[in-house]
This record gives structure tokens, C-alpha cells and sequence, in this order.
């Protein structure tokens, strides 16, 4: 027997096990989940410095000189790797989700999943070339 | 193989313990045993105390699910020799309050699965006369899979989103919800938008995808939520664009 339970005749006292903190560690698939929402932060700082690239090469030479200076930074450049990585694990997963919440039917015709997923690789691809066109032409 | 094995079951009798604890019973493991079997012999031959549900015995009813070594599984469908040589921790499914022993308190989720309105809604209903509602292979094929939910629960358990917010309306919920709203003889999408589109409808969802993991009849409840938030979003944008009148009606899944 353990604790002083209170029993009320008809009204069995129900057990309510608390969640713990530590929940997300018990599996990988939990783990997972939490790595790609803590992704959105990495994603955000994209932004940001992107932001920031973008007004270095506004204000002319010298503020993109200091840019870089800035992004050759060891703590920068870390994050930066950082970020690279959480940022294509956010692309994948999107993307693993997408053939799940998007069906798409061509006339009567329901396209199979793999080919919206084939699709979003494909325009992922695509835009990538043509951004890597704009800037090495 | 061992002829026997030791199960771990949660015991909690709220009328002589404050807390659940395990307690051990050794039961025999032929092959075709499944931990169903184990527990119907405890109860039989040595604790007739032992609470817990079951009926169909043959993954339908959904009655007997419950946490296998950490699992939610259902019992009757869940053989005790794949985890030999043991031991087997059986526990009442998990994110519900437990009543006794392996008994959860289901009330919760009776109340989220009314609340979605999982029946056919005609804005007005044809005379008998007329005939029945015919559908096509193609149209049913759109929502069958949903309709294969049993209401077993192993999906709530799986969710941390549920364990964390009671409140979250759920993955059963709203697959059953999305069967109906596929439906080609259904109409009542936009009454049950109210109700789904809420910040603890599908937006309370946040993709861990366990539900779907742990689905016995392969719903894909986690899919069913993607596709309506995709559906809500998209709606949300045609009310901009569109005139008032034709906003319910479009509320109809894509």
C-alpha cells in the first residue's frame, strides 16, 4: 500500500501521470521532431543574414568588405555551418511532408505521391541552377 | 523458445494505492499467445482483480489497446513471444487519466470525436423515394482509408502534442472528420471547419507523425491533418478573393 489515498464510493480518484520534461529524449522520432522545429531558429538567423548581405551590398564596397570580414569570423562562419545543416533538414522534411498534405488530382486521376515529391526536388533544383546561373554568369 | 514469461503489468487501485506500480506475473508463452491471452490468464487462474478492456479479439473493436514495453499497441494483435524472452511491461495507454489498472478514462475523447460531427450532413435530404446516394469506386476510394479508423486510441497515446495540451482535439478526431468531409455524398465541410480550424483543431498539430507510426489500420491520421491544414489555408485565402456567399461551399477539401 503506498500514500493515503482518498476513496470516494462511486467516484473512483482517476490517476493522472504528468508528462516529463525529458519526454522528447525517449525515442529518436521524438528527437527528430524537436530538432526540426529548433530548425526555424537556424532558418530565421538565414534570413537575417541574408538581410544583412543584402544591405552590405547597398551601401557599396566597403560596408561588403566588412560583411565579409564579419562572415569570416570563426563564431560566424560556425553558426553559419550550423545553420547550413538545419536548413537543408528543414528543405528535406518539408519536402517528406509534402506528397502527404497536398493531393493533387488531374482530371479524375489522383497523381501518385512520389511525383509530387519528384516535383518539389525538381523546382528545389531548378531554382538553385538559377540562382547559381545569376551569380556565376 | 521459453514456454513462459514474465509480465510487468501496472496495477493502480485508487481505493489502496495513491499511485500505480508494477506487479509481476509469470504466464505461459506458446507461439500463437498474444499479450491479450497473457493478461486473460492472470485474470483466469491467479488475480481476478486484474481490470482492463478488451472484446473483439481480432483488431476491430479497438477496445484493447494499450502501452506494450513502451508501445501503444493493441493487445489482441500484439504476440508475447516477439518480446521473449521478456520480461513484457504492460501499461494503460498513455495521455489518459487511468481509472483502474489498465482501464483508461475515454471520456475526453468521446466528447472531441462528437464534436467533429462524424456522420453524413445533407443540407437538405432527398426523399426515399428518390433513391439512395450513389458514389463512384473513385469517390470512395478518397476518403477509405480514413474510414478505417476504429476509435482505438493508440494514436492519442502516441501524441505528444495531446500529452502536453489536452485540449488538442486530436489525430482520430480529425481523420474521422477529414472520412466525412471527403465524402462525395457529405456537405457538411464548412460546419465542421468551425470546429477543426480552431487553434487546438489541426493547428495544434505539429507533424511528429507518431500517430501515423502507431496507426493499427495504417489511417495515416498524421496525413489527414497535413491535408486539411493545407485545405484551411487555402480557404482562408479564397475568402479574401471570393464573394461571401460562395465561402461555405468552398470549404470542401482539396
Amino acid at each position: 500500500m503506498t500514500g493515503s489515498p482518498i476513496y470516494r464510493e462511486h467516484h473512483p480518484k482517476w490517476l493522472r501521470p504528468r508528462m516529463s520534461t525529458w519526454w522528447w529524449l525517449e525515442k529518436w522520432a521524438f528527437v527528430k521532431f524537436i530538432l526540426r522545429e529548433l530548425s526555424s531558429v537556424f532558418v530565421a538567423w538565414f534570413v537575417v543574414y541574408l538581410l544583412l548581405l543584402f544591405r552590405a551590398v547597398r551601401d557599396g564596397d566597403g560596408a561588403y568588405q566588412n560583411f565579409l570580414a564579419f562572415s569570416a569570423n570563426p563564431i560566424v562562419l560556425t553558426v553559419n555551418v550550423v545553420t547550413l545543416f538545419f536548413v537543408v533538414f528543414h528543405a528535406l522534411t518539408w519536402f517528406a511532408l509534402a506528397p502527404r498534405a497536398m493531393v493533387v488530382h488531374i482530371g479524375k486521376k489522383k497523381v501518385p505521391p512520389f511525383l509530387i515529391g519528384v516535383g518539389n526536388y525538381g523546382g528545389w533544383i531548378m531554382v538553385s541552377a538559377g540562382i547559381f546561373w545569376f551569380l556565376l554568369r | 523458445m521459453a514456454d513462459r514469461i514474465t509480465m510487468q503489468v501496472s496495477r493502480y487501485r485508487p481505493e489502496i494505492e495513491s499511485d500505480a506500480q508494477f506487479e509481476e506475473f509469470e504466464v505461459p508463452c506458446p507461439k500463437d499467445w498474444v499479450v491479450l491471452d497473457g493478461l486473460n490468464y492472470v485474470k483466469d487462474q491467479v488475480d481476478g482483480t486484474l481490470s482492463y478492456r478488451w472484446s473483439c479479439r481480432m483488431g476491430v473493436c479497438g477496445s484493447c489497446g494499450m502501452m506494450v514495453n513502451g508501445e501503444p499497441k493493441l493487445t489482441c494483435a500484439t504476440f508475447l513471444s516477439d518480446y521473449a524472452p521478456g520480461p513484457v511491461k504492460v501499461e494503460p495507454l498513455r495521455n489518459f487519466p487511468v481509472v483502474r489498472d489498465l482501464v483508461v478514462e475515454i471520456g475526453d475523447f468521446m466528447r472531441k470525436l462528437v464534436s467533429v460531427k462524424p456522420w453524413i450532413i445533407r443540407k437538405e435530404e432527398k426523399p426515399i423515394s428518390q433513391g439512395e446516394y450513389l458514389q463512384t469506386p473513385d469517390e470512395l476510394d478518397e476518403y477509405k482509408q480514413y474510414s478505417m479508423c476504429i476509435n482505438c486510441m493508440l494514436c492519442y497515446s502516441a501524441c505528444p502534442v495531446y500529452g502536453l495540451d489536452p485540449g488538442f482535439i486530436g489525430p482520430a478526431a480529425i481523420a474521422l472528420a477529414q472520412r466525412y468531409n471527403l465524402d462525395s455524398r457529405d456537405e457538411g465541410a464548412a460546419e465542421r471547419q468551425e470546429i477543426l480550424s480552431q487553434h487546438e483543431g489541426i493547428w495544434g498539430c505539429t507533424f511528429v507523425g507518431e500517430c501515423t507510426e502507431v496507426c493499427p489500420k495504417h489511417v495515416d491520421p498524421a496525413g489527414a491533418i497535413q491535408r486539411y491544414k493545407l485545405t484551411a489555408a487555402t480557404d482562408y485565402m479564397k475568402s479574401f478573393i471570393l464573394p461571401r456567399g460562395r465561402k461555405a461551399d468552398e470549404a470542401k477539401p482539396v
